[in-house]
């Protein structure tokens, strides 16, 4: 969230711009992210990966600080290797969403400046959706979650155009359009767009182009 | 302060800085070396206060010499920009390193690669880059500019606008810049 008390400065949250919204389907998932990475008013990459791939069934977008958010889907990625290897099983998206949160908090007095989402499908194939801020509080829903420098818009676009139990198709429609129109009215986003859509059979993911500015 | 910049091309990877070593109000001198030579393939450009660079760079350095000794192998860039970007990210919240980095390298398997990591360790594989007040000035004509394989006398010439307009743009007064390209044959000055 842009600081609306002060404006014109701009928190650690803002300081490298992205946006990102996960939504609910029917036994599918959509998560969305763009792909600027910027500093400040600069756009330095337009092909910056903020969604990183969990395993077949789960997917964790993160915006926030550049660096934490590389640095957070890289010691997830360790996490995740490591129960897989003591449980012998995939981690729920529920608990991974677990996971997250006790990872963040346990930087309580110096956190990673993120503000993650998962997106996932447990194992009857039901969407699983969550979001955090940068302690690691969480927040559930059935429909969607978002995140990043343009979260208004986000919301207003999202909570317009949501139904539920979307098809796979009409829910990459749904997401892309959400989030294209969000970031174009935001300066620190955009860019270009990435969109995965998570079904038991597989994963699909485009590239959309939007406006380059 | 420091001006370093770097262009991927077809083969080959150029990345140059300016030759002013300055603090405050003073220049030191106009014949700094901001490029360091990782080892065979592998170009740095540094900028930030002396203290930082030469000790991050002297650290990546005997660590990568370390692993071919230990390995029989040496790093690719790839491999080598995200050991970087770990260092960083490790010490930003112990003693960060004030240091803006461009690695330039060639590989066999890859071709040529140029990685942008900045001083707060956000790494990104870019086909051109900046770093400091000049990526104001040149990352737009960059953007004109640049296209998928370029020939060595095109990036020259790239780089060659970028320098006027620093020189003729820019506050501070930088006359000497340094340009270094790695290709298939190796790392030389140019």
């Amino acid at each position: 969230p842009i600081s609306q008390e002060f404006p014109g400065t701009m928190s650690i949250l803002e300081y490298n711009g992205g946006a990102v919204l996960a939504m609910t389907g029917k036994n599918c998932v959509a998560i969305a992210t763009d792909t600027r990475l910027g500093m400040q008013a600069q756009t330095v990459a337009c092909d910056f990966q903020k969604v990183f791939k969990m395993n077949d069934k789960l997917m964790l977008g993160v915006t926030g600080l550049a660096t934490d958010v590389q640095t957070l889907s890289q010691l997830l990625k360790f996490r995740l290797n490591m129960y897989r290897m003591r449980e012998e099983r995939e981690i729920k998206p529920e608990t991974f969403s677990a996971l997250l949160t006790h990872i963040l908090y346990e930087r309580r007095f110096g956190p990673y400046f993120t503000e993650p989402v998962v997106a996932g499908l447990n194992e009857k194939n039901e969407p699983f959706v969550s979001a955090m801020d940068l302690l690691g509080a969480p927040v559930f829903t059935s429909d969607f979650v978002v995140s990043g420098t343009c979260t208004s818009n986000l919301y207003g676009m999202c909570e317009t155009m949501y139904k539920p139990n979307m098809e796979p198709d009409e829910l990459f429609e749904t997401a892309s359009q959400c989030l294209l129109a969000s970031v174009d009215r935001d300066a620190l986003s955009g860019w270009g767009a990435v969109v995965h859509v998570i079904t038991p059979t597989g994963t699909i993911s485009r590239k959309l182009k939007g406006r380059q500015d | 302060m420091d001006t370093v910049m770097g262009i991927v091309g077809d083969g080959f990877c150029i990345v140059a800085a300016d030759c002013s070593a300055a603090r405050s109000i003073l220049v030191f001198n106009h014949s700094e070396d901001k490029i360091v030579e990782l080892d065979g393939n592998k170009l740095m450009g540094q900028s930030g206060p002396q203290c930082d660079t030469s000790n991050f760079a002297e650290y990546i350095q005997k660590n990568m010499t370390l692993y071919e000794l230990n390995n029989d192998l040496q790093l690719s860039t790839h491999a080598a920009a995200n050991f970087m970007r770990r260092e960083l990210a490790t010490a930003l919240r112990k003693g960060p390193y004030q240091t803006n980095v461009l690695l330039g390298g060639f590989d066999k398997s890859a071709g040529p690669s140029l990685y942008y990591l900045d001083h707060l360790s956000s790494l990104q594989k870019v086909n051109f880059g900046a770093h400091g007040y000049a990526s104001n000035f040149v990352l737009s004509i960059f953007d004109r500019e640049w296209k998928h394989g370029l020939t060595l006398e095109e990036a020259r010439a790239i780089i060659d606008k970028c320098i006027f307009e620093l020189q003729t743009r820019f506050l501070l007064s930088q006359p000497k810049f340094k340009l270094k390209i790695v290709d298939a044959d190796g790392i030389r000055e140019l």
